[in-house]
């Protein structure tokens, strides 16, 4: 199903996935190496050392060591189930809503520890804005949607709410569609306009980091094609963790990729490279299709 | 073979259920459409005039009346009449008559039918006026002779009597109220500082028997200037009701009726549709905004429409807040564990509870603990007098406690609202950096508010036609509106009327149940009438919140 709707015809496909899928599977030697110091990530802005976690017994993520580099976009793929969406969430701090996760290790943001419980959550969560799956807009207008993060965080003067508004609402390439009914309910968008207005919403607090869930899994082609063109446009201006178990979209749009596999990081490296000449025998199976 | 193949078909696809839940759903459908036909038919019928029979008996007898209705004696298959003849000082204002003795019936164009202060209603022909008050005519038709009389009756009560009466009001109001409460405060307070062991010649004590006295003294003014103008009104009164208008009955008798106890007349056998129609809206107008007379037979339902209406407010106002934020506590901050599922079951099961114990625990928790402490506190001269504030029922109280019965209505629907919030709308808003008040109030409180107002509605429907518990907190037969001109002007410490109370009292209560049918009628018509009135407009409110915020699956 997800590989026919974003079928590399898209137009908006880039170059890479074409001859990603043609390459035969490369022939690779299993060497284990710290990937970050392998492709030299010069500045981190995040950085997950020996990161587990645990939801009651289970572990859910074993021992993950990754650097994301800065105003980059890194994908995380991986099969269902194996950790993506739980190790997004830690990075801001969501799975403390649920009862009973329990982490050890060190996750540093430009150098803080973020698992530390004295760390402020909400400032963090404006630091480290997050977009999910499934499109959540507030019953409020389209307008009160993307300035939810500035009103909480105490913002009241009218023309700059209005400013980040429209500016937010330009960036996520949803402005021409919504300027003539900024005041009307958002909830009579359209399912891929529902997500952009989401992306808004987190661009408004002006985030350095921006977490997304599998934000296109449930939008149509012409939706998704829409929200990886945002992807493109937004990158350099915020470092982007797209969660994705779609491999030409993680090719298409991001220049890192991990892949995890069973709550282990397995592999990371350049998407380029990740995917011509994967390291790992899990690697290779996954992103031929041998399993997953 | 074949037939046998349909019948399995036939059970196996629940055809019988279908069928059965049908007609379980059409069944409830018409009891209650049948319920609904009876009260409109009966209670908008009341106020319509209906013609007036006159018939003669085989023995010679004859009545004047409105036919009400025929019944057919099983035993011995005689048909009998009855007649609603109204007179009541004469005799029974009901008769039934067997078919076969009435001679003659026709409709005498002439017959009048009198609504009076007391006494019912008077039916006869008119004969003629004396008013010694002024020259009256003897030209003109009965009916023009009779309005130029009323009128001036009128006129002049409302010159001469009204501002006596209010003028007596307003006195015997100053000395009930103020006065007697005043003085009934000095004594106490006297009575303590000397219980204290104060001395009789001590300052405290000297200067509360001087205010003791002026009171008793303005007490004593005010009483003569009472008793004076009740004098004066009574003897105006009896003036003005020497001015009389002559009817004779269907006997031939002639009876003199003070004009001033003629409220209204008709004369339903040449009225036509529009007049008749007129009176039906003045019956109406009355019943809305006037006070009941001749002990809640006739006149108006004012008070205890009021009272219906500002008791759903006044429960509404406490047990909706109340009920939310018991419900947002539960759904949001309270932690899962026994103790939470046990005080859930208990506010499901409160919902289960007889609403008489409701009424008993009302009257014992806030009529004798909170009332009788606040009294005790407040206003101890009183509670000594045998005279409690709020240590007896009144609409504050009778409020509250319709409050605690309706609350686990609110607090279970607004949980359920909470919880069907998808989840995903809750991270949106964290991931965002809100707090968790900020969530509730921003996002989860407005989207759950439809769901609250559907608790809201169901406890106010509720609320509204309960009875039990009314009665032990303070509705009772007759009483005031419990809003006038003096501070603070809306009383909850008075006792009030209920629609609902009012509906048993005159059915069950009354001296004369035949009299008062079709007022029972009119009174449940108008209770419906209130009840839909106060969902519909609950429900136009949630269909607006629902729109606005009516989350779409995606
Ligand atoms: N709230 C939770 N409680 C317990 N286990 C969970 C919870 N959420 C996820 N898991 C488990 O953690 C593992 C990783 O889940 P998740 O991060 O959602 O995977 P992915 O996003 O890669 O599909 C799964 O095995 C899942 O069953
Ligand atoms: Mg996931």
């Amino acid at each position: 199903m997800k590989t026919t709707r974003t079928t590399p015809t898209m137009p908006s496909t880039p170059e890479p996935i074409q001859h990603v899928m043609k390459l035969p599977p490369p022939h690779v030697a299993g060497v284990s190496r710290d990937p970050s110091a392998a492709e030299g990530i010069r500045d981190p802005i995040v950085r997950s050392q020996n990161l587990h976690l645990y939801y009651g017994a289970t572990e859910a993520l074993k021992d993950i060591t990754l650097d994301f580099p800065r105003h980059d976009v890194t994908a995380l793929i991986g099969p269902s189930g194996c950790g993506k969406s739980t190790f997004l969430r830690c990075l801001n701090r969501m799975n403390d809503l649920i009862d009973g996760v329990r982490t050890t290790g060190v996750i540093e943001l430009d150098g803080r520890d973020i698992t530390d419980k004295s760390l402020d959550v909400i400032e963090l969560r404006r630091r480290v804005g997050m977009v999910f799956q499934k499109p959540t807009p507030f019953p409020k207008t389209i307008y009160e949607n993307v300035a939810y993060g500035l009103r909480i965080a105490g913002v009241r003067r009218k023309a700059v709410l209005d400013e980040i508004v429209e500016k937010s609402l330009r960036r996520a390439a949803l402005w021409d569609e919504v300027k003539d009914r900024l005041h009307d309910s958002a909830l009579g968008l359209s399912g891929g306009q529902h997500q952009r207005v989401c992306i808004a919403r987190a661009i408004a607090v002006d985030p350095e980091i921006i977490l997304m869930d599998e934000p296109c899994s449930a939008l149509d082609p012409r939706s998704t094609t829409r929200i990886e063109d945002l992807i493109g446009q937004l990158r350099g201006q915020y470092t982007i963790i797209i969660v994705t178990h779609n491999m030409q979209q993680a090719a298409r749009v991001s220049d890192w990729t991990a892949f995890l596999y069973e709550g282990a990081l397995i592999e990371f490296g350049p998407t380029d490279r990740l995917f011509t000449k994967p390291q790992k025998k899990e690697t290779e199976d996954y992103i031929t299709g041998r399993f997953g | 073979m074949r037939p046998r193949k349909a019948t399995q078909r036939f059970w196996r696809q629940g055809e019988p259920f279908v069928w059965a839940s049908g007609a379980a759903l059409a069944l409830t459908l018409s009891m209650t459409a049948v319920l609904l036909g009876v009260v409109l038919r009966n209670g908008l019928g009341v106020f319509w005039p209906s013609p007036v029979a006159e018939v003669e008996l085989a023995d010679g007898t004859r009545l004047l009346g409105e036919e009400l209705q025929t019944q057919i004696n099983p035993d011995t298959g005689v048909e009998s009449v009855k007649f609603k003849v109204g007179n009541m000082e004469d005799g029974p204002a009901f008769r039934w008559v067997e078919k076969r003795v009435i001679r003659k019936k026709f409709y005498p164009p002439g017959a009048f039918v009198l609504e009076r202060l007391t006494n019912m209603n008077y039916y006869g022909t008119f004969q003629d006026l004396q008013t010694p008050g002024w020259e009256s005519t003897t030209e003109g038709t009965p009916a023009e002779r009779l309005d130029a009389a009323l009128a001036a009756v009128r006129d002049q009560y409302n010159q001469v009597v009204q501002p006596l009466a209010d003028q007596q009001a307003a006195v015997a109001e100053e000395l009930k109220s103020r006065l007697k409460y005043q003085i009934l405060r000095a004594e106490y307070d006297r009575k303590h500082r000397l219980a204290e062991g104060a001395a009789p010649d001590a300052d405290a004590v000297v200067r509360l028997e001087k205010h003791l006295a002026e009171l008793r003294a303005d007490e004593q003014r005010l009483k003569q200037k009472s008793d004076r103008l009740t004098a004066e009104l009574s003897e105006k009164e009896a003036n003005l009701r020497r001015n009389v208008a002559i009817f004779r009955d269907a006997q031939g008798r002639e009876k003199p009726i003070a004009l001033l106890d003629i409220v209204r007349y008709t004369r339903p056998n040449q009225m036509g549709f529009g007049s008749k129609a007129a009176h039906y809206g003045a019956k109406i107008w009355e019943l809305l905004t006037a006070d009941p007379r001749e002990s809640n037979q006739d006149g108006g339902l004012y008070p205890a429409i009021f009272g219906t209406v500002l008791m759903v407010f006044l429960m509404a106002a406490t047990c909706f807040p109340l009920g939310v934020v018991a419900g947002v506590y539960l759904g949001e901050y309270a932690k899962e564990g026994p103790l939470v599922r046990l005080v859930r079951i208990a506010v499901n099961n409160l919902a289960g509870i007889p609403s008489i114990v409701y009424g008993v625990f009302g009257l014992g928790f806030f009529i004798y603990l909170i009332g009788g402490q606040f009294d005790a506190w407040f206003f101890p001269e009183r509670v000594e007098a045998g005279e409690p504030v709020f240590g007896q029922g009144c609409i504050l109280w009778a409020s509250l406690t319709l409050g605690l019965l309706t609350i686990p209505v609110v607090i279970v629907s607004t949980e359920e609202a909470l919880r069907a919030i998808p989840r995903g709308v809750r991270e949106g808003s964290y991931a965002l950096g809100a707090t968790k008040l900020q969530t509730l109030w921003r996002v989860l409180v407005p989207m759950a508010s439809p769901g609250m107002m559907t608790g809201f509605i169901l406890a106010m429907a509720r609320a509204a036609g309960e009875v039990a518990p009314l009665m032990l907190t303070g509705a009772v037969k007759n009483a005031p509106v419990p809003l006038d001109s003096t501070f603070p002007f809306l009383h909850p410490d008075r006792q009030f009327m209920h629609l609902g109370y009012h509906i048993l009292d005159i059915s069950c209560k009354s001296p004369n149940v035949e009299a008062t049918k079709p007022m029972v009628y009119v009174t449940t018509l108008l209770l419906l009438l209130i009840v839909l009135s106060l969902s519909s407009v609950a429900i136009y409110l949630r269909s607006r919140m629902r729109k606005r915020y009516y989350m779409r699956a995606i």
